[in-house]
């Protein structure tokens, strides 16, 4: 498989703390790969150096062999890099339509079209003229996850898709993400929802102050020493997940 | 479906209706309303109008709040008055030089754009104060801007009983083309780029939004419209000093009318700006004593913020929907589906 998206020794440090600290993540195309780690181990701030949000002070990113390093979030959105946030950002005086548009690269009827499609697709085009401040958390999950769509990003970084939202609508985001990478799209998620990732990767790093503790197949990563003692605390075998229910 | 479409058609025509109204009333109202005194508010007001709008379809849309409006304006009535004086343009003639205030606004909003849309909300709001305040003391300072005398108008050969008439048109002409511009600002992609900054800019970049050139085109368009309008209010008014060019007050009305009417609406400036000008121009006429009028201004921002803050506009939108509705959802609510439920 070819890496599409690749960070390389990345570091960033606020004031006195490293938020990062020579981090390498790959990302095979056509892949879903999942970013898990203990809250401050620096999965957000990842995201940020990726999209263009933070600036690197040492490392590089590259996007298919393309070095985009502390490029500007427009021109990281432009190359095809989408994502969505841990706290969901919409546009909330535009309506949902309106939202999709506004990262729409069409003419105006072609965008149209493409934003009620993929509103249709995560399911909440009915709501199409409703102000995008009036809908439910869930619903705005789901907008994000949208408007990202819109302008078909080659690689879609999800932050905590699956937080704070009811089972039943993490089941329709999964299912989402499932079409949407059977039909070539690569993600890499990041997700407190160990079920979540685990059934949906095909690969996981594991970050821990910074740095990647780990990285492989959820089965290999599930029984990980060091994963279980940075973040898991225990195995989360399909016993002990049964159990939990 | 139908009856959607029914009401949509229904809601059409009635804005329609309501535009050929107004523009009939706009025509009419120098020959219904012949007093100079009564034109003189009418032209006060459709100045405003257009400066207002212009202003609106920068800091409306974009959520920055200028404060530097006034820089444009007055640097426009300033060009004018030079270049006539500078080239012996005389009569009807300094109308041709309207484009070159309009020039001169935006040649100074870009090195003015791109050094204060670097920084947000209260940090722009300061830069603007600054910048002009700057160009006050510029314009109080140069030789050529005339000093704290200023410069004159050339005189219009036009007779006394209808030199008003003729600038209510003229500037009816520029509030309706301010108006139509904004229409156009906010209907495009790149307007709806603006309204998205103003909701979450850092977002909007994250979309691809260049944010930096479509925040500097509206503040270049929104400068130019000033930049015109000064030229004509300076025509108007024959002449310009510091104080009255470069005025602080300016700014403070536009950003009143605006939040009066309904910030970055079509309307509600427009609203703004024929409710206070006129209210404001009868206080320092009325009363001589020129603190009243702004104490009085000070008061109704003040009522406005705690009483209607999002605007007339909006908030007798809201009423209206309350209304129509009497509490029913004005739209029925979509469960959210999954795409085989939508499609089943």
């Amino acid at each position: 498989m070819t890496v599409l998206l690749r960070t390389e020794g990345v570091r960033k440090a606020y004031g006195g703390v490293h938020a990062l600290d020579t981090c390498t993540v790959e990302v095979d195309e056509g892949s879903v790969a999942g970013l898990i780690g203990p809250n401050g181990s620096g999965k957000t701030t990842l995201f940020n150096v990726i999209t263009g949000y933070a600036k690197a002070d040492a490392g590089h990113v590259y996007l298919a062999g393309r070095k985009i390093t502390n490029l500007s979030p427009d021109k990281v959105f432009a190359l095809g890099i989408g994502r969505t946030f841990q706290l969901t950002r919409i546009f909330a005086s535009l309506t949902v339509l309106e939202n999709m548009l506004v990262a729409s690269p069409n003419g105006r009827a072609a965008a149209r079209r493409r934003a009620m499609e993929q509103l249709d697709f995560v399911g909440i085009a009915g709501h199409h003229a409703e102000l995008a401040g009036t809908l439910s958390y869930g619903q705005r999950k789901l907008l994000e996850l949208a408007y990202v769509l819109v302008a078909d990003p080659a690689v879609i970084l999800l932050d905590e898709p699956a937080g704070g939202v009811n089972l039943s609508l993490v089941n329709h985001i999964a299912d989402r993400i499932r079409e949407l990478n059977a039909a070539g799209k690569t993600f890499l998620i990041v997700e407190h929802n160990m079920e979540f990732v685990m059934g949906l990767c095909d690969r996981v790093t594991v970050l821990d102050s910074g740095t990647v503790v780990a990285s492989g197949p959820p089965g290999i990563i599930r029984t990980d020493r060091r994963v279980l003692d940075a973040y898991l605390g225990e195995d989360l075998g399909p016993e002990k997940a049964a159990e939990d229910e | 479906m139908s009856a959607v479409t029914d009401s949509m058609s229904r809601q059409r025509a009635a804005t329609g209706l309501a535009l050929i109204v107004l523009a009939v009333a706009a025509i009419a109202f120098p020959l219904v309303f012949g007093s100079p005194v009564v034109t003189n508010y009418a032209i006060y007001a459709l100045i405003f109008v257009a400066v207002v709008t212009a202003w609106n379809m920068f800091s409306g849309f974009s959520g920055y709040i200028s404060l530097g409006q006034a820089v444009f304006f007055g640097s426009g009535a300033y060009a004018v008055g030079i270049a006539a004086k500078a080239w012996h343009i005389n009569g009807v003639g300094v109308f041709a030089l309207l484009p070159l205030a309009a020039a001169v606004g935006a040649v100074i909003a870009v090195p003015f754009g791109l050094i204060a849309l670097r920084v947000r909300r209260h940090t722009f709001i300061v830069i603007t104060i600054a910048v002009f305040f700057i160009f006050q003391l510029m314009a109080f300072n140069f030789s050529f801007t005339g000093g704290s005398v200023g410069v004159s108008a050339p005189f219009l050969p036009w007779s006394p009983t209808t030199f008003n008439d003729r600038f209510y048109y003229i500037t009816l002409a520029c509030a309706v083309a301010a108006i139509v511009m904004a229409v156009l600002v906010r209907r495009s992609r790149f307007g709806l780029q603006l309204r998205a900054i103003r909701d979450d800019e850092d977002r909007a970049r994250g979309l691809g939004v260049r944010t930096m050139r479509v925040k500097l085109v509206a503040f270049v368009l929104s400068a130019t419209v000033a930049g015109l309008v000064g030229g004509v209010w300076f025509l108007y008014l024959t002449q310009v000093q510091p104080q009255s060019g470069f005025d602080p007050l300016f700014d403070l009305s536009l950003v009143l009318m605006a939040f009066l009417g309904g910030l970055g609406t079509i309307s509600g400036p427009v609203i703004g700006a024929l409710i206070v000008e006129p209210g404001q121009l009868y206080l320092t006429i009325r009363y001589t004593n020129g603190y009243l009028s702004e104490i009085l201004l000070g008061a109704l921002f003040l009522l406005i913020v705690i009483f209607v803050p999002r605007g007339i506009v909006p908030t007798a939108g809201e009423w209206l929907r309350r209304l129509r509705t009497r509490g029913r959802p004005a739209v029925a609510p979509v469960q959210t589906s999954t795409r085989a439920e939508t499609r089943a």
